[in-house]
């Protein structure tokens, strides 16, 4: 008798030797169910539904044709371009330099002492917050004219600048706010595997004459290789779902200049209820995540060792 | 030649560190600044100071119901998983059974298809189970956790079977060895997930902003957005910074207090 088993023969259910076979999934099933159940309901039906919808057109009195006509309608749409594009300049605008900076932080403040610790609990709390809260403050901070920034911007001789309403601007302040919270979460984790790189390989190095940006790029960058194979999809994931700050400060505008992939799908959802252009917005929105998600696990692949 | 890189290094990511302190510095400053000051931006300011704006914001918002909602909400949300995560964990981590790997790349899908996500089949599948507009309703997308069991799995695995097999010896069945052997041993992990759980629900904002409509139902992070939406019409900065502080300061001050704790649950989020 295997182990699970002998568990469960313990319990109320008898051991009927000709059901063995049949018998050694009531433990799996049972445990597994209460997952599946909230799974089905929230992961994977959604996925087969926001499908469904995303092909049911001209739906009139309950029923519906299946056919692309949402898909023509979304990709004839030039605020879903306009989403579309600003997703990608906000992807590459948050995470390369949010990444770079985290390294780069990560690196400067590896040794731990109190100066050190101090430094890294400041960049690391605005994790700590709510992306509202955070927009709350920045809401501020960018003010014209009163707000913080123009504040010291204007002793330095700097004029009044319209950081959310120019359509020039917005969409880099909206992603400056995006790297002030996020890079402590990443620099834990560049700290974390800084940690394995083995301290003698870089003094070897070293005493081979190789300076700081040979020893960075040959040892320590391939080494943190993991890291990046499990931050990359994380950021991918902030990139598609971080937009609180969207929906509190800017509401996509000024002119569609700050509207994301996931704006876009709660605006045709909650505000113009047209759930087809919502569906197929959602059904890109989620294989570009899983193809570009899947680009990275392949790098977790190679590069992580799982204990067993 | 290598000591002055090192200094250097150290003088940007200080400047760095202290740039990323400013909204911080200010929320602090500016909400103990009664009234209207011209200078609000000022991080220096000489004065007057009192605790006007938190008495302001306490008043004007609904804060002991948010924080209520936002409690009950997190609370909720972390015992239905502790209770999902441990027994997915417990089949991955040690039963044998066909397409297990399978199973359980199924299940880590849920790391990339967040509820925020999908919004819109999320909500309709709320209303047809007549969730919408309830605390369980913004709860229940997050009841099973991919990455709880992710986590779970490998703690279980770390935990030597000996201990499993002198209870067993003993009669013990798998809910009373979930129970009362394994999960013990595996305080650490579930210390780690708590931190991890209760931080992002405290802070999300889209899935309850959808989830519910009337006031009595919300949380902190979409009252806040409607709080401040109102008192920046009014340029009462100072009692902004007063509300984001009352929904910023709970998690802020136990991130301060068990610093270690927290950053070292963090990193295993994305590690284990």
């Amino acid at each position: 008798m295997s182990i699970e088993e002998r568990a469960l023969g313990a319990g109320a259910v008898p051991v009927i030797t000709a059901r063995r076979r049949s018998y050694r999934w009531l433990p799996v099933v049972t445990l597994l169910a209460p997952s599946l159940v909230f799974l089905g309901l929230f992961t994977y039906g959604p996925v087969l539904r926001v499908l469904g919808e995303s092909f049911a057109v001209g739906r009139f009195a309950g029923e519906h044709a299946i056919g692309l006509g949402n898909y023509h309608r979304l990709f004839a749409d030039p605020h879903f371009a306009r989403a579309a594009f600003n997703n990608v300049v906000f992807a590459l605008g948050t995470i390369v330099p949010s990444l770079v900076l985290a390294l780069a932080l990560a690196l400067a403040l590896r040794d731990t002492n109190r100066f050190t610790a101090l430094l890294r609990t400041l960049v690391v709390m605005p994790l700590l917050i709510p992306l509202v809260a955070a927009a709350a403050l920045f809401s501020f901070i960018l003010l014209p004219g009163d707000g913080l920034l123009d504040f010291y911007l204007h002793k330095l001789g700097i004029g009044m600048v319209n950081w959310l309403g120019d359509t020039d601007l917005a969409l880099g302040s909206v992603i400056a706010i995006t790297v002030w919270k996020n890079t402590g979460y990443y620099m834990l984790f560049f700290l974390a595997g800084l940690a394995g790189v083995p301290q003698d390989l870089l003094d070897a190095a070293t005493i081979d004459g190789a300076g700081a940006w040979r020893r960075l790029r040959s040892i320590t960058l391939p080494l943190l290789g993991p890291t990046f194979g499990f931050i990359v999809p994380i950021a991918l994931v902030n990139a598609l779902t971080q937009i609180d700050h969207v929906v509190t400060m800017t509401q996509g505008g000024p002119s569609d200049a700050t509207n994301l992939l996931l704006y876009y799908i709660y605006q045709q959802a909650a505000q113009n209820y047209d759930t087809g252009l919502a569906s197929a917005a959602t059904v890109i929105s989620v294989a570009a995540l899983l193809s570009l998600s899947l680009i990275s696990f392949r790098l977790i692949e190679r590069g992580v060792h799982y204990e067993s | 030649m290598r000591a002055d890189g090192r200094l250097w290094a150290l003088i940007a990511a200080s400047a760095t560190a202290l740039m990323w302190a400013v909204p911080f510095a200010w929320m602090a400053v500016a909400s103990l600044r009664p009234g209207v000051p011209p200078d609000i931006a000022s991080l220096t300011p000489s004065g007057p100071f009192g605790l006007s704006n938190f008495a302001e914001a306490w008043t004007s918002g609904s804060f002991p119901l948010w924080y209520l909602n936002t409690l009950l909400m997190c609370g909720g949300i972390l015992a239905v998983q502790l209770v999902t995560i441990s027994m997915a964990g417990y089949a991955f981590a040690r039963l044998d059974f066909p397409g297990r790997d399978l199973v359980f790349a199924l299940f880590l899908l849920q790391l990339l298809l967040i509820p925020p996500l999908l919004i819109v089949p999320n909500l309709a599948t709320l209303v047809s189970l007549h969730l919408y507009d309830t605390l369980p309703g913004i709860m229940a997308p997050y009841f099973a956790s991919a990455f709880g069991v992710f986590l779970m799995r490998q703690n279980f695995r770390a935990i030597p079977k000996d201990f499993e097999e002198a209870a067993m010896l003993d009669g013990a069945g798998v809910p009373v060895l979930i129970r009362h052997v394994l999960l013990p041993l595996a305080r650490p992990g579930l210390v780690a997930f708590a931190i991890v759980s209760v931080t992002a629900h405290w802070n999300e904002f889209l899935w309850p902003l959808m989830a519910v409509s009337s006031p009595k139902n919300q949380v902190l992070t979409v009252g806040l957005a409607s709080f401040t939406s109102g008192a920046e019409a009014g340029s009462a900065w100072g009692v902004v910074a007063a509300g984001t502080f009352f929904v910023a300061a709970p998690l802020l001050i136990l991130f301060l207090v068990f610093q270690r704790r927290f950053i070292s649950s963090f990193v295993y989020s994305g590690i284990k």
